[in-house]
């Protein structure tokens, strides 16, 4: 293995399995997740939501509510001051701070089932559950519409009478449900469908699909007399927390500290708030903290999933296979407000292939669903979908092998993306090339089963991060992470710091710092903290570094160019000196006598993240009676620059594997006729259980660590969700004897389709 | 839901009576497990709550008459570790183990899974087919009630206001007898059923079906004794010709609703699909 | 407010609170006596992050009223620990990194301690049946199984039979 980072081989602890320094608590209980906190005098706040999809708030009387003895505070959207609104950046893009108040507190109109129009502090849940039958909320119904398409027809019920589609010339003269048209591309797509050998073409669609978390958002506020506020919730950011509850409340940052509990799972979807600018609201108005817990059913109805997609798509190839135009639209739902990751979509959709000529255009449509949430690599999941699909209808039409044909089109260092970056540090086609060369495809497919390819790429991102390590006066160290540690990334920090400081891992805890206590950090998105704040730790743990071998030299009085930091230790180079290391214990120790206290923090803005790129096998077998699809074997394969911790790798690989086989089986928001989510509960939004997974075999390639990175480290967790849906599918068309264009690919449709052919 | 009475009486007696004082403001809760799913969402707003489970004889397993009478409350983990009812009725005992999770099976029960009185419940389905017997008790006495005569509609029994379901009449076992229950479920575990089928048989020394009972679950208002579908098999060795007499008559009884769980059309199918591999595994497993 | 008092014994220490009628035995664990290792889900019995159990039978502490508790036996997460020493389930899930964010992992420690101490040598389709009413959206399993079936193997050893 060669690179330009610090060297594999000499590494001692990156690329370890230790336990995570979180860990204990976890398997303890002791850990305490968003719902664990308990105050004295502590309130519970309860949300009234709309039963209905898209109705006009006439009045709201809370006069009975407020007079229930145990209320009180009620608070209603006229609580809240945004002020002149904005945007505030949230990890995965830019967030209008009015459009999540309207969605935190409705303004006006509810704007789907579920959507939060008032709420309640009172001294138990029972009080609080009385008040909210006594709050009389009057509406006007209004004619709903739920289907992406529907809400693109002219004659669809329009969600915003302000919202004009941009992306568009001249400026639309109505409001309509398309937020934003996108278009990007390349080249002459119709001269190279013209000039193709072959072409293949597809209408795709898939469902809305929520992100699954098992923790229920949460969170406590409690607002003091002089405005210094303190929230304790469960986010993927606790700088964004307190920057969207000082907009939403009209507050200074700096009178609110937002401490980041544990946190149960966010996939994206807590890198927004729901509950804390309300609760902060209900504790403004009485003086009390107030805790608000959402229910199972409020996260479906409430909190973000993903959008449904419908996609068409052609493919213009040689007869070699090589693929040389694409042409796409994308039609994303929004949710109730704008926002879709449809431009996401537009950007990843090609980013694994060296496509010359390209056409990609997306809509952002709005309907009486849920405003969506960012959801594990948003955007890309259901374009890849229609992608991988269609690579799999050319590759079965050219007789080629499904890997070969995706090694044959493959990015390679120094291509350009349709979105103007230039290809690096990616590993596509090594990747594809272990893949094949592994057990499970070298085994031919069993009887009665089918064998399903796909590939996935994820941007990965870096920005704004901050970290400190502090040296304690044993020399053991803390590390101190600024994001909400969501999947073991505290174990990736002290890794890290311990391998710059050259201590073992034992000797190194790592700590996630409320906003008081760290500078600013970016949320936990987008793949960047291992990158961005691992980034940070080592360029703080470099800082002490030279700080040691500073006091080490005074010691010795030597220069510090004849010192050297090995293996926790300094290591005088003078041969004129005959003196022994200084252990970190022995400098700690001193440290009162070398300059005080030694300690280091770094704020950054980290670039030089390296995209990710994964290929998925999936086995499956279909009953042919019931249409009932079993996953028999999976492997993931994924190029990862340098695992850090590589349990933690492999399971982001088969976390997110799990996820979009739920995706492409099973998961979807089922509406009525009303607008009304039919299954808003783990008993009929069908995430997978144990029982309906094999083992997830995991490949990770490790050939191009990131240069721009201490350790070669690329951000992981977003990848792994990319490739299953097309993976599955492509084995149920073949299965099926047809190719199988919406998602999910439940037993009644699969059985339907062997039916229809 | 702090406002709530529990009661968990000892005797039938003081349980018919606190129901009766109730006058509909109560529920029986045996497992809980349908129950409080729907005081939490709701759907059920009982001022009191009667917990069946100190009444003795409500929690086990006797054999009596040559056949079992099973307690209305007793738990699915109970069910499948004894060893005797597993062995005489195991296609009862594999639809009471397919309710919900292990956690789920430790406290749900078949009078529960009856009392909920839904149209998808794994057991009926099982309990029907093997043409189980209800014992109820009230102000007025005991009586004892077919199960497919149990259930009116979702959510409505025939039960009046004041009756408790307290066990399960099971009839002896024939010689070459056996019973077998499949659900159709998206997922390997933890969903509602979209169709489930029981079947039971007997068969004679030769091979040749002597009785036969079959139910379909989740296909209308109500679990369905399809006598037509017994009637196809018994004297027949369930060949492809009774089997496809026992589809028809399945497809029939059918009356579905297109729901979030399946269309009714697939219902309707899989009803069928499923019968017929719970009457083969029924067949194997009576020797026959 | 019908509050009443109940007795119970929580990982082995006598116990008395007052409840509610009806209180889950999951919000009495969690709001009276602050155990608040056991999680709530779903609160419908589908995922498992309350799991607990009671005079030796697992179940959703969240589909249990609390006045069902008198005179039982409950054991939480909290009990699982024997002294300051973990139990080879919590340390297998630890060297496994059989946990991401966490929040289910004490249900399916409970959950796989009640399968273990009925089935020492449980198969990997076992162990997933099981495990069918713990969902974890985190790790897709994978490792979860195999701390499961390691730890058994461990425990095997150390009590063999």
């Amino acid at each position: 293995m060669s690179d330009g980072n610090q060297g594999g081989s000499k590494l001692k602890v990156v690329g370890q399995r230790p336990v995570r320094p979180d860990g204990v608590d976890k398997v303890t209980g002791r850990a305490m997740f968003g719902a664990d906190f308990h105050l004295p005098g502590m309130l519970t706040g309860r949300i009234k939501r709309s039963p209905h999809a898209h109705a006009r708030i006439i009045r709201i009387d809370t006069s009975a509510a407020e007079a229930l003895a145990g209320v009180k505070a009620v608070a209603t959207g006229a609580d809240f001051d945004t002020g002149a609104g904005g945007e505030v950046e949230a990890g995965e893009g830019a967030t209008a701070v009015k459009e999540v108040a309207a969605n935190c507190l409705a303004m006006g109109k509810a704007l789907y089932q579920g959507h939060a129009v008032a709420a309640v502090a009172a001294t138990s849940p029972e009080i609080a559950a009385e008040a909210l039958d006594l709050i009389e909320v009057t509406y006007e119904v209004l004619p709903h519409v739920i289907d992406v398409e529907e809400a693109i027809a002219a004659n669809a019920p329009v969600l915003h009478d302000d919202l004009f589609t941009t992306g568009v010339t001249p400026k639309p003269a109505k409001p309509s449900n398309v937020a934003v048209k996108t278009v990007m591309g390349r080249g002459d797509v119709p001269g190279a469908f013209a000039a193709a050998d072959v072409t293949v073409e597809g209408h795709y669609s898939t469902a809305a699909v929520h992100q699954g978390y098992i923790e229920p958002h949460a969170c406590v506020a409690s607002f003091g007399a002089d405005g210094q506020s303190v929230v304790w919730c469960s986010s993927q950011g606790q700088f964004l927390v307190r920057a969207l509850c000082a907009k939403i409340l009209n507050m200074p940052l700096s009178d609110i500290k937002v401490i980041p509990a544990e946190i149960g799972g966010g996939f994206g979807g807590k890198t927004t708030v729901y509950l804390e600018p309300v609760a902060l609201a209900l504790s403004r108005k009485c003086g009390r903290p107030v805790k608000i817990v959402m229910s199972r059913e409020e996260v479906f109805l409430a909190s973000g999933p993903t959008s449904g997609a419908v996609m068409d798509i052609k493919l213009a190839a040689t007869e070699a296979g090589k693929i040389t135009a694409a042409e796409m639209t994308l039609k994303y739902q929004a949710g109730a407000f704008p926002g879709s990751p449809v431009h996401l979509g537009c950007m990843t959709a090609f980013a694994c292939y060296d496509v010359e000529n390209l056409a990609l255009t997306g809509y952002d449509v709005v309907s009486n669903r849920p405003k969506v949430a960012a959801y594990r690599a948003p955007g890309a999941p259901m374009a890849a979908f229609a992608v991988e699909s269609a690579i799999d209808d050319l590759a079965k039409k050219l007789g080629m092998d499904p890997i070969d044909i995706r090694i044959l089109n493959g990015v390679r260092d120094g291509m350009k993306t349709v979105y103007g970056a230039t290809v690096r540090s990616c590993a596509f086609v090594e990747m594809l090339e272990q893949l094949k060369a592994h057990p499970h495809y070298q085994t031919p497919v069993a009887a009665g089963q089918a064998r399903g390819v796909a590939a996935g790429f994820w941007f990965n991102i870096g920005g704004e991060s901050s970290a400190a390590v502090h040296v304690d006066e044993d020399g053991g160290v803390t590390v101190v992470s600024s994001n909400p540690d969501i999947g073991g990334s505290r174990a990736s920090m002290a890794m890290m710091a311990a391998e710059v400081l050259g201590l073992p891992i034992e000797k190194v805890r790592c700590t996630v710092a409320d906003t008081t206590s760290i500078g600013f950090s970016g949320s936990t998105g987008g793949s960047r903290v291992t990158f961005a704040t691992g980034m940070a730790v080592c360029q703080a743990a470099e800082k002490v570094v030279v700080d040691l071998k500073r006091r080490a030299a005074a010691t010795w009085e030597c220069d510090i160019a004849n010192v050297e930091w090995r293996d926790g230790a300094a290591v005088c180079t003078d041969p004129a000196k005959d003196v022994k290391p200084l252990s970190m214990k022995a400098l700690a120790s001193k440290s009162a006598k070398t300059g005080g206290p030694i300690a280091s923090e770094v704020s950054i803005n980290a670039q030089g993240a390296a995209a990710g790129y994964g290929a998925h096998i999936c086995d499956l077998q279909i009953d042919r009676e019931t249409g009932r699809t079993t996953v028999v074997r999976y492997t993931a394969a994924q190029d990862v620059g340098r695992a850090i911790h590589p349990s933690y790798v492999e399971g982001q690989l088969q976390g997110g594997a799990a996820q979009g086989v739920g995706w492409a089986l099973n998961e979807e928001y089922v509406y009525g006729p009303k607008g009304t989510l039919d299954n808003a509960s783990f008993l009929d939004y069908r995430m997978p259980v144990a029982s309906d997974l094999p083992m997830i075999d995991t490949i990770l390639v490790e050939t191009k660590p990131n240069p721009r990175h201490p350790f070669g480290a690329k951000g992981v967790g977003e990848v792994p969700i990319v490739p299953p849906l097309a993976a599955v599918a492509n084995a149920v068309s073949q299965i099926v004897g047809k190719r199988m264009t919406s998602l999910p690919l439940s037993p009644a449709r699969v059985l339907a389709a062997m039916e229809e052919k | 839901m702090s406002g709530v009475d529990y009661l968990s009486p000892t005797t039938i007696a003081e349980a018919v009576k606190a129901l009766g004082q109730a006058g509909g403001g109560a529920r029986l809760m045996a497992g809980g497990t349908d129950l409080l799913v729907q005081m939490r969402g709701g759907r059920a707003k009982p001022q009191t709550v009667i917990d069946i489970k100190r009444i003795p004889g409500l929690m086990d397993i006797r054999a009596e008459g040559g056949g079992f009478v099973i307690g209305a409350a007793t738990s699915g983990a109970v069910l499948g570790e004894h060893a005797a009812l597993r062995k005489a009725w195991p296609g009862i005992v594999e639809a009471a183990n397919l309710i919900g999770s292990t956690q789920v099976q430790g406290r749900a029960s078949l009078g529960g899974n009856l009392c909920n009185a839904s149209p998808a419940a794994d057991s009926v389905p099982a309990l029907i087919a093997a043409a189980a017997v209800c014992i109820v008790e009230g102000s007025n006495g005991r009586r004892e009630i077919p199960v497919e005569k149990v259930q009116i509609s979702p959510g409505k029994m025939s039960l009046a206001p004041d009756e408790i379901l307290i066990a399960f009449r099971l009839p002896p076992r024939p010689a070459k007898s056996g019973d077998a229950y499949l659900r159709l479920i998206p997922r390997t575990e933890m969903d509602i059923a979209v169709v489930g089928a029981g079947v039971s048989l007997t068969f004679d020394a030769s091979g040749t079906c002597m009785a036969a009972r079959v139910s379909v679950g989740a296909v209308a208002p109500t679990a369905l004794l399809v006598e037509g579908a017994g009637m196809a098999l018994v004297g027949s060795k369930l060949d492809e010709g009774a089997l496809a007499k026992m589809d028809a008559a399945v497809a029939a009884a059918c009356k579905p609703i297109s729901d979030k769980r399946g269309t009714a059309e697939y219902r309707t199918k899989i009803a069928c699909v499923l019968a017929r591999r719970a009457a083969l595994i029924a067949r194997e497993r009576a020797g026959a | 407010m019908s509050r009443v008092r109940i007795s119970t014994i929580v990982n082995g220490e006598p116990v008395e609170f007052l409840g509610g009628g009806g209180q889950s035995l999951l919000d009495a664990l969690r709001d009276e006596l602050r155990l608040t290792g056991s999680k709530e889900g779903c609160g419908t019995g589908d995922c498992g992050a309350c799991s607990v159990v009671v005079d030796g039978r697992l179940v959703c502490s969240c589909l249990m009223l609390a006045p069902e508790a008198e005179g039982k036996r409950i054991e939480t997460i909290e009990g699982m620990q024997e002294g300051s020493e973990l139990h080879p389930l919590q340390r297998q899930f630890l060297e496994h990194a059989a946990l991401q964010c966490g929040f289910c992992t004490p249900g399916l420690l409970v959950a796989s301690k009640a399968l273990l101490d009925r089935n020492p040598d449980p198969s990997e389709t076992e162990v997933r049946y099981w495990l069918a009413g713990n969902m974890c959206r985190c790790t897709g399993y994978d490792k979860v199984v195999r701390a499961v079936l390691d730890a058994a193997a461990e425990l095997r050893q150390e009590r063999p039979r």
